[in-house]
């Protein structure tokens, strides 16, 4: 456990879904990875597949109909994993709060480990909230060291 | 053969955004592609009703990150028609040069974007560091990255300082120099071409008859832009619109590319030619009547429609973005294309979905 442990910290592998961006984060989230900021540095990899994943990005408040996509691939996602919620409207639903499809923000459907305020939310920030999930990740895999006993 | 759906999308790992497409195929031929919508759907057209129309530009901003920039010109530009209020020459030309830089970000992100969609990830990073260069520009005139609040009824919130503007010369020069190392390699590369050529072809005839805008209706050859009825200072600009005539990806590639050295020189000549003076007029009361407001984004034509009953709240704003008008196109394209070009058709038409379900 503990090689699997140190070497998820060196390496997170990052998921990103847009519940109801206004694409802003979006592309800051994809900004992190290019070579002025890379994230690669940290052993940050971008993947599509939700199993692969051990940190689900989520950019923008949840919808109606994005609730269940997104409770679907929180699901899927391996233990332990962390969720961050990045942007205003990921955070509280921000400007989008009192529209009439908007439920708010993305802690109504799923649990979330690290709040990125901003608006948007800068790639430093990002990188930042990625880095703080990782610690919670630790307390999370060792906690569940203590359940499998 | 029987026939097999898959769905493409909502969280797809070319997408930054969820469009979802449900692909009829048969075998690895695609039949018919069936659009789902409302996975970004907010209601933000009903907000704007709740919230005074000042406040609505930023409100309209958020419809879209990418060209906000163009949203609160769309509507503030409405707004001062129904006001009559003259925008200041200074305000005008600052508007054309926040505007270019936007167009110039938002093709750049998107030639990455489609590099990255046909697994040329070397290529995806290369552009996007150029682009970094223009978001420190943003930064630098705005205070913000992405989503820059700049614009104001009446005119624009900030000004440029003489020595930024001769800076940002400076920084379109570096990336036109950046560009010209890069362009070779969507002119000539092998690989590219081998993706883009002959891939996605919609006819002139088609693209007018499904409504096709911006850089879609241009690449099929039809020579429509906007920015050529001569909002802000775009009259008292020089250019011409780039226009193609194959119709297919890689026509709109070379559109797209060639339109940010149309945008780079746009922005030069708006330094050039910038006066000194207020940036904005100062609005005085609400707005009462009904206008129609266009202005060219990056991806095409962007129609606001604004009622105003005296008060301080509208009565209606409606939206037609860019994307929703070429939609169509995109299902019209992608019926008898095989399965591994489905990613580069859909980024061809440069999706922006959050502006489309708004």
């Amino acid at each position: 456990m503990g090689i699997i442990n140190s070497s998820r910290k060196k390496s997170p592998w990052v998921m990103h879904y847009a519940c109801t961006s206004c694409n802003g984060c979006d592309i800051e989230v994809l900004a992190c990875l290019t070579p002025v900021f890379d994230a690669e540095r940290f052993g940050i990899v971008n993947v599509g597949n939700p199993k692969h994943a051990d940190v689900l990005l989520v950019t923008g408040s949840v919808n109606k109909k994005n609730a269940r996509v997104l409770k679907n691939l929180y699901n899927q996602m391996p233990e332990p994993k962390a969720v961050v919620a990045i942007g205003a409207c990921a955070c509280t639903g921000g400007i989008f709060r009192d529209c009439y499809n908007v439920l708010g923000g993305v802690d109504k459907v799923i649990p979330v480990d690290v709040y990125v305020p901003g608006c948007c939310a800068r790639p430093e920030a990002i990188i930042d909230g990625i880095v703080m999930a990782l610690g919670k990740m630790d307390e999370k895999a060792k906690n569940m060291k203590k359940v499998s006993g | 053969m029987a026939k097999t759906i898959v769905p493409f999308g909502p969280q797809h790992p070319v997408l930054p955004e969820p469009l979802q497409l449900k692909l009829v195929m048969e075998d690895e031929k695609i039949v018919e592609a069936i659009p789902a919508i409302g996975y970004v759907h907010r209601g933000l057209e009903k907000l704007t009703e709740l919230k005074e129309f000042t406040q609505n530009v930023f409100v309209v901003e958020r419809i879209c990150g990418i060209c906000s920039f163009q949203h609160a010109m769309a509507y503030c530009q409405g707004i001062e028609s129904i006001m009559n209020i003259q925008v200041p020459d200074r305000g005008r030309y600052l508007r054309v040069i926040w505007a270019e830089l936007h167009r110039i970000h938002s093709h750049l992100l998107w030639l990455g974007l489609l590099a990255d969609a046909f697994g040329f990830e070397s290529l995806f990073m290369q552009v996007w560091r150029d682009r970094e260069k223009i978001m420190d520009i943003m930064e630098e005139t705005a205070g913000s990255r992405v989503i820059i609040s700049a614009n104001t009824i009446g005119g624009t919130r900030r000004d440029i300082s003489k020595e930024m503007l001769s800076k940002i010369v400076g920084v379109v020069d570096e990336i036109k120099a950046d560009l010209n190392r890069v362009e070779s390699v969507f002119f000539n590369d092998y690989t590219v071409k081998q993706r883009l050529v002959g891939v996605g072809v919609l006819s002139k005839d088609k693209a007018y008859e499904l409504g096709a805008v911006g850089p879609m209706a241009r690449a099929s050859g039809i020579k429509q832009d906007l920015r050529m009825t001569g909002y802000a200072a775009y009259g008292e600009l020089d250019f011409e619109p780039v226009v193609e005539t194959d119709g297919d990806c890689y026509a709109r590639t070379l559109v797209r590319l060639k339109e940010v050295y149309q945008s780079i020189d746009l922005v030069k000549q708006a330094v050039a030619k910038i006066p000194e003076g207020e940036t904005f007029a100062p609005c005085k009361g609400n707005p009462d009547g009904e206008t129609i407001s266009r202005v060219e984004q990056p991806r095409g034509e962007v129609l606001y429609y604004i009622r105003a009953n005296g008060t301080k709240n509208l009565e209606r704003l409606r939206v037609r973005t860019p994307t929703f008008a070429n939609i169509p196109t995109l299902l019209h394209m992608l019926p008898g294309s095989q399965l591994a070009d489905v990613p580069v058709i859909i980024l061809t038409i440069d999706p922006c979905i959050s502006c489309t379900e708004r």
